[in-house]
């Protein structure tokens, strides 16, 4: 019994002096002398260190939603932020950079302070200044704290190597020291800083729309050289290369959210569908890729703050001469109404909504660009499918089924009647957004 | 190449009396349904994913659903391109997609009466020998050792062929063939398409399109056949 004791202990001895070998040979294994002495405290710390490091990077990634960066920087079907989508300007093609941490062809080696410098002022690690097409002139509004969390995000997803391919500029866009003017023209570097005369909530949306949401890109007209003028904010314009009209949003003649009820805008926004209106085409992009992700409040602290926009029409309501349709056109407008459209969106154009949109009273028909109504009625769409509307209605096409002449004429008929005072649009008008293709 | 094919099939449908064809206006019974959700398909591909009578637009009714998912993803990611279907499902979820293809494998509308064919009988008679027999010289299977006997589709990822056009069966083995249509790998069409000449594509499209309606529309099983090629939308 004693020997079988003395056996067991033995056993026990060496097992245990075979387990510490293990322990000590593992890679980056303390020294077995400190490890004792330190491990409660150490383990604790860490413990809390690991909790902080995660947090940061879970408030990056939901930052990173916010600027949707993955929009822009994947290639369709590409791997996530390796970059590589070709994007069409009016001044030749640039190819957008790799954003993940792989060493040699991402942004592995860059630095807290790089990124912060690039997102703060369109200079890149290596000096270059970046084309405006990375919304910097928005992202400057970014607080060195957030800068710091979407960067620690952007660390932690898998690196791809792929190597970024040159932009396909036309002279002289491709000189880079041109940016110098645009900047001095157009660039105000600074961070947000929180009007003190509103509420934090109007001062987070605020935040969100001029800083990560980088709404500006769009709806503020961008000028022949690719440049916006902050007197006009937000009130909208064409979309360079895409062929849609991003609404003023400033405008109650267009998309001016002054009328509108606080969960229409934050359901347009993170629903993508709403009593109001619906999105489609890059808004449609933009909900689905980054706004559905938002919490609640910070959307409706982006609706309080749009809402809030000073309402300025620079514009007046057109005239009655403006607005005077031939009667034959109507009547054919009223026809085709009848027969493709009243199904879904009502004989007097009331719509059911959120699955189909208003006609009667709605900004986005009415407004002076026919633009998005023209493209809706030859391609149809469908709202973005999100977490509030995984299963969304959508319009089908009709450019196959109708001339430009009853496409023209359907589109003037909802921009006039039921009291809506839009103004009539041209067959002409109609071939020409006929010949683009979908998008 | 996939531009002009586009603006082709957009420009000759213009003129196709369409207000006519009642299947494909938009109609349903109740928002909160499906029927109501698919109406951005219909004035295409038809109020039950008949087809509709312009020439190029597939009948979608009956195909395998995992094929018209596998269809619907490659429209949104890109990885199949026709502009006007990658436009409209790009913003749209995998389980709605997956919906949507469960619920046209689903329908069992008619099959429209087939178009008079304008081939001659040679072509006719070259159609239908590659189709049934395929051409062991150039190592073509049959269209039927997948497709099914009855021109069905398989379960899970093989469409049918029945009902469809000339043109779009053309249209399609003639992008395979030249790369800007494929499947999952291995892709077995890609392997089949390659060994076509364009003399092959006419006659196979005009023969198919020739073929009567079956007498049961569902797809053959699976698990009944060995497939001469393996193909990646087969794998499960």
């Amino acid at each position: 019994m004693v020997i079988a004791m003395r056996i067991f202990l033995a056993v026990v001895v060496l097992a245990a002096a075979a387990i510490g070998v293990v322990f000590v040979m593992r890679p980056g294994a303390l020294p077995a002398d400190t490890r004792p002495r330190v491990l409660s405290t150490t383990a604790a710390s860490a413990a809390a260190a690991a909790t902080a490091a995660t947090k940061v990077i879970t408030r990056g990634e939901y930052l990173a939603r916010a600027g949707d960066c993955v929009a822009c920087h994947t290639a369709p079907n590409g791997k996530a932020f390796a970059g590589g989508r070709p994007m069409p300007t009016p001044f030749g093609a640039l190819y957008v950079p790799n954003i993940t941490p792989d060493d040699e062809t991402g942004i592995g080696r860059w630095t807290p302070d790089d990124f912060y410098r690039m997102m703060h002022t369109g200079v890149s690690k290596d000096g270059t200044l970046l084309y405006p097409a990375m919304p910097f002139a928005s992202y400057t509004r970014v607080t060195r704290e957030d800068s710091d969390a979407i960067y620690n995000y952007l660390m932690s997803v898998a690196p791809v190597r792929q190597q970024n391919r040159p932009h396909d500029l036309k002279f002289p866009f491709n000189n880079r020291d041109l940016l110098l003017g645009w900047r001095t023209l157009y660039f105000r570097e600074g961070e947000y800083k929180p009007d003190p005369k509103q509420t934090a909530q109007w001062n987070r949306g605020a935040y969100l729309v001029q800083g990560l949401g980088h709404c500006a890109m769009c709806h503020t007209a961008i000028n022949a050289l690719g440049g916006s003028s902050e007197s006009k904010a937000f009130e909208g314009g064409m979309i360079p290369n895409q062929n849609w009209y991003a609404p003023s949003l400033t405008s109650n003649r267009e998309a001016g959210l002054g009328d509108w009820e606080l969960k229409d805008i934050a359901d347009l926004l993170q629903v993508g569908a709403s009593h109001r209106g619906t999105t489609y085409g890059p808004m449609a992009e933009v909900v689905y890729n980054s706004l559905q992700y938002l919490t609640d409040e910070d959307v409706n602290a982006m609706a309080v703050y749009l809402k809030a926009l000073p309402q300025r029409d620079t514009e007046a309501p057109p005239t009655s001469q403006a607005r005077l349709v031939d009667p034959q056109v109507m009547e054919t407008g009223r026809k085709v109404y009848a027969a493709q459209c009243a199904m879904c969106h009502g004989g007097e154009g009331k719509g059911n909504a959120p699955a189909y949109p208003p006609l009667a009273g709605n900004q986005s028909i009415t407004m002076s660009s026919p633009v998005n109504s023209i493209r809706m009625v030859l391609n149809g769409g469908y709202a973005p499918g999100t977490l509030k509307n995984p299963r969304p209605h959508g319009m089908p096409p009709f450019s196959h089924i109708l001339n430009d002449e009853e496409v023209s004429a359907v589109v003037t008929y909802i921009r006039e009647a039921w009291g809506n005072n839009g103004t009539p649009v041209t067959p002409a008008q109609a071939n020409d957004l006929r010949k683009l293709l979908p998008e | 190449m996939p531009v002009k094919v586009l603006v082709a099939a957009l420009s000759c449908c213009a003129a196709s009396a369409a207000l006519a064809q009642s299947d494909a206006v938009p109609a349903f019974k109740t928002v909160d349904s499906i029927e109501a959700r698919v109406q951005g398909c219909v004035t295409c591909h038809g109020q039950d994913g008949q087809g509709t009578n312009n020439g190029y637009f597939p009948r979608i009714a009956g195909k395998p659903a995992g094929y018209l998912y596998n269809q619907l993803a490659a429209f949104r990611d890109g990885t199949r391109r026709y502009a006007p279907m990658n436009y409209l499902v790009a913003y749209l979820p995998d389980d709605y997609l997956r919906e949507i293809a469960g619920y046209f494998a689903k329908q069992r509308p008619p099959f429209a009466a087939k178009e008079t064919s304008t081939a001659d009988a040679q072509t006719i008679a070259l159609g239908q020998s590659v189709a049934t027999q395929g051409n062991p010289r150039k190592g073509v299977p049959a269209c039927i050792s997948c497709h099914g006997n009855a021109l069905t589709g398989m379960e899970p990822g093989i469409p049918g062929l029945v009902g469809l056009r000339p043109t779009y069966i053309v249209a399609q083995l003639t992008r395979w063939r030249v790369g800007e249509r494929h499947a999952s790998e291995p892709d077995c069409m890609k392997r089949v398409a390659e060994r076509l000449s364009d003399d092959d594509i006419t006659a196979v499209a005009a023969w198919l399109s020739q073929q009567p309606a079956p007498k049961d529309p569902a797809p053959v099983s699976a698990s009944q056949v060995r497939m001469p090629f393996a193909c990646g939308s087969q794998q499960r």
